[in-house]
């Protein structure tokens, strides 16, 4: 099967610029660059079809001569799909904003806190709770009053 | 009567559409719900029990023939999982029921809340059935949307930050999947899994593997298989609990069902059964480690969810009949003991106000059901001798004795280390939230922290949009009958599963062995043409 090398390149430009942008930390770049790879792909489904040829519209044209119609429903389901996930993106952009003036992805807190208190606490807290008469066989480091 | 197999997709669809429409009236938006999840749950155990008796239930929708259409097909994996994942869906949402005073207060929009679920209950029904890649990531797709509405419902600040994690990993998958698609297509000319089953051995090898690795990785994000398992335990904790429940209990296992879907009938002489094998242990104990450094019961639970999928990985790693039966019926064990862990965990949240270790505590005195709900699938969970996970396990560690090479045998130990370990994180649970007793320093310093409002970091995390109410909910002593109920009802599943394990395991090993079979899935969706 030969594919058109324009395709192929315009697919890894958009796919690689697309990557380039998701790397971003702010959640609007992220989106743009979804859209970029959503396109690529898109693209790489008419790569796909082979050839071009003619409409695929029964009657009008030789059976032999039409282009392969099953990528092109593929990639228009795609590109609705990626619509409404797009959509769906910028409106939590959008509220993210509203709540901290910002869209940038954030950290896990709740993992952030458990590596601070594995980095302040090197021995296990259950060695205290020994002498304190404590049955505890895990660490209550944040309330431990020493 | 092979029509059957459309109504799990269509019917929550259009039940969705009447919630909608009935937007104003919560009452007619559960009756609607219910109705339609119930029917769904008998159509599933129908085709079940049709596809047992009488082979795969096919149809070709609209009557375009399978290699340009659509196919669904209900063969005996995908009927089991239907049946199982339609159960659980019903009960989370009679569970959702008795939560709503607490949780749809004036924060979350309740009529979003029914259409939702019923997509998302739509599209894992049109994952199991599909008969083809492209209606399988239209199944996905659906089901994520879905997913990121429950996920973010209400737009709290912790929601949204966590929620955008879980939407931009989805997305990447999606888009891997395009691609996987498109070059599936580009290389064969078709989608089709029975017509794939056919054209892809005549591809070069270098080809076969390559569209095989981007399919599991796009499975592998889905069913968080360590190393593509960071994103669940940050985003599934601070979605309200039913949704978390749901979410824990499916949409994982959408993932797993789809590796065993493409690894038994495209690839069935896998290259990468070593790479599998080392990506199950990874998961076993990478997750399990995860959850020991834990603080908090629904992030414990999540990364025990996370270690489990090993198993389930294990099973299709080792891909003998006895593997893959154990890990259908691991499959099933876990769907429901992993989302009745995180209803009892939304219970414990609504009883004491946080699922923070640090200030639970004596939870067995004042709450005994609520103890015994916990204890029943935590010792299951982890594999006590009874109980329906011990024989999940006994069986995959059988299957990977009797494969006999050193990295079945290591994967073998690994699960034994792993499933140890899960003890070890449930009991800790156990004896700080339930059998200990209360600190009284902690406990008056939580008091006063609820009484002030919003928390710090914390426990906004965990807690979500429930904290201006918990305070006041603490000082009730009952449980809830409308969220108490439905976690029994799913327990007493969960302990059926165990009693009846004979009859299960009976169905998983013919679903096992149709799977390695693979003619009667082939002939079912292409007709008998040669």
């Amino acid at each position: 099967m030969s594919s058109n090398l324009v395709l192929v390149v315009v697919v890894a430009f958009l796919v690689g610029c697309g990557v380039t942008l998701m790397l971003e930390r702010s959640l609007t770049r992220i989106l743009v660059g979804f859209v970029m790879i959503g396109n690529g792909v898109n693209l790489l489904f008419i790569i796909a079809s082979g050839p071009a040829g003619d409409p695929p519209l029964l009657g009008d044209v030789a059976r032999t001569d039409m282009v392969d119609p099953l990528p092109q429903a593929m990639a228009l389901t795609a590109i609705v799909i990626t619509l409404g996930m797009t959509a769906f993106g910028l409106a939590l952009a959008y509220r993210a904003w509203q709540l901290s003036g910002h869209d940038d992805v954030q950290d896990d807190l709740e993992d952030d806190l458990v590596r601070r208190r594995a980095h302040r606490d090197d021995v296990s807290a259950s060695f205290d709770d020994v002498e304190s008469g404590l049955p505890d066989e895990e660490g209550t480091d944040e309330e431990d009053p020493r | 009567m092979t029509q059957l197999v459309l109504v799990p997709v269509l019917l929550p669809l259009l039940g969705a559409g009447l919630c909608l429409v009935l937007g104003r009236s919560a009452r007619a938006q559960r009756l609607i719900s219910v109705l339609v999840l119930a029917t769904v749950v008998a159509t599933a155990a129908t085709l079940l029990y049709r596809a047992d008796r009488y082979g795969p239930q096919s149809v070709s929708i609209a009557g375009w023939t399978s290699d340009i259409g659509i196919s669904l097909v209900a063969d005996r994996l995908s009927a089991l999982l239907l049946l199982i994942s339609t159960v659980v869906t019903l009960c989370v949402l009679l569970y959702s029921f008795g939560q709503g005073i607490v949780e749809f207060g004036r924060n979350t929009p309740l009529s979003v809340f029914h259409p939702t679920y019923l997509v998302l209950s739509a599209g894992v029904s049109n994952a199991f059935l599909s008969a083809d890649l492209f209606n399988l990531f239209v199944g996905f797709e659906v089901l994520l949307a879905a997913s990121y509405v429950l996920i973010t419902l209400g737009g709290t600040e912790a929601r949204i930050r966590a929620g955008t994690v879980y939407v931009i990993v989805s997305f990447v998958s999606s888009v891997f999947f395009l691609i996987a698609i498109a070059c599936v297509y580009a290389a064969t000319g078709t989608v089709n899994f029975a017509e794939l089953s056919r054209r892809l051995p005549d591809l070069p090898e270098g080809t076969q593997l390559v569209l095989q690795l981007m399919l599991l990785v796009t499975f592998a994000i889905k069913a968080a298989i360590f190393p593509l398992s960071f994103w669940l335990p940050d985003s599934y904790p601070t979605a309200p609990a039913p949704v978390t429940a749901v979410f824990a209990g499916l949409l994982t296992k959408v993932g797993i069902y789809a590796i065993v879907r493409t690894q038994t009938l495209l690839f069935p002489e896998t290259d990468l059964r070593s790479v599998l094998l080392w990506a199950s242990i990874l998961t076993m104990l990478v997750g399990i480690l995860g959850a020991i450094a834990q603080s908090d019961i629904k992030r414990v639970l999540s990364f025990t969810l996370v270690s489990h999928i090993g198993y389930m990985l294990f099973g299709i790693a080792i891909a003998s009949q006895l593997a893959l039966s154990g890990a259908i019926f691991y499959i099933v064990h876990h769907i429901t003991v992993q989302t009745v862990l995180f209803l009892v965990a939304g219970l414990v949240e609504w009883r004491a106000g946080t699922t923070n270790l640090d200030r639970l505590g004596g939870l067995a005195r004042s709450a005994p059901i609520l103890s015994v709900i916990f204890f029943v699938p935590a010792m299951n969970l982890a594999g006590i001798p009874p109980f329906s996970g011990f024989l999940g396990k006994v069986a995959l560690g059988k299957a990977g004795i009797a494969a006999g090479d050193w990295l079945a045998v290591l994967g073998v130990g690994a699960s034994i280390a792993a499933s140890l370990l899960t003890l070890y994180a449930v009991a800790k649970v156990w004896n700080r939230a339930f059998w200990q007793p209360v600190d009284p320093d902690v406990a008056v310093d939580a008091g006063e922290d609820w009484a002030h409002g919003p928390l710090h970091g914390h426990d906004q995390v965990s807690t979500g949009t429930q904290v201006s109410t918990m305070w006041k909910v603490s000082e009730l002593d009952r449980l809830p009958r409308g969220m108490a109920l439905p976690t029994v009802a799913l327990v007493l599943v969960t302990v059926t599963l165990t009693l009846a394990a004979g009859p299960l395991f009976e169905i998983t090993d013919r679903a096992a062995a149709e799977l390695m079979l693979r003619t009667p899935y082939v002939q079912a969706v292409l007709g008998d043409a040669p």
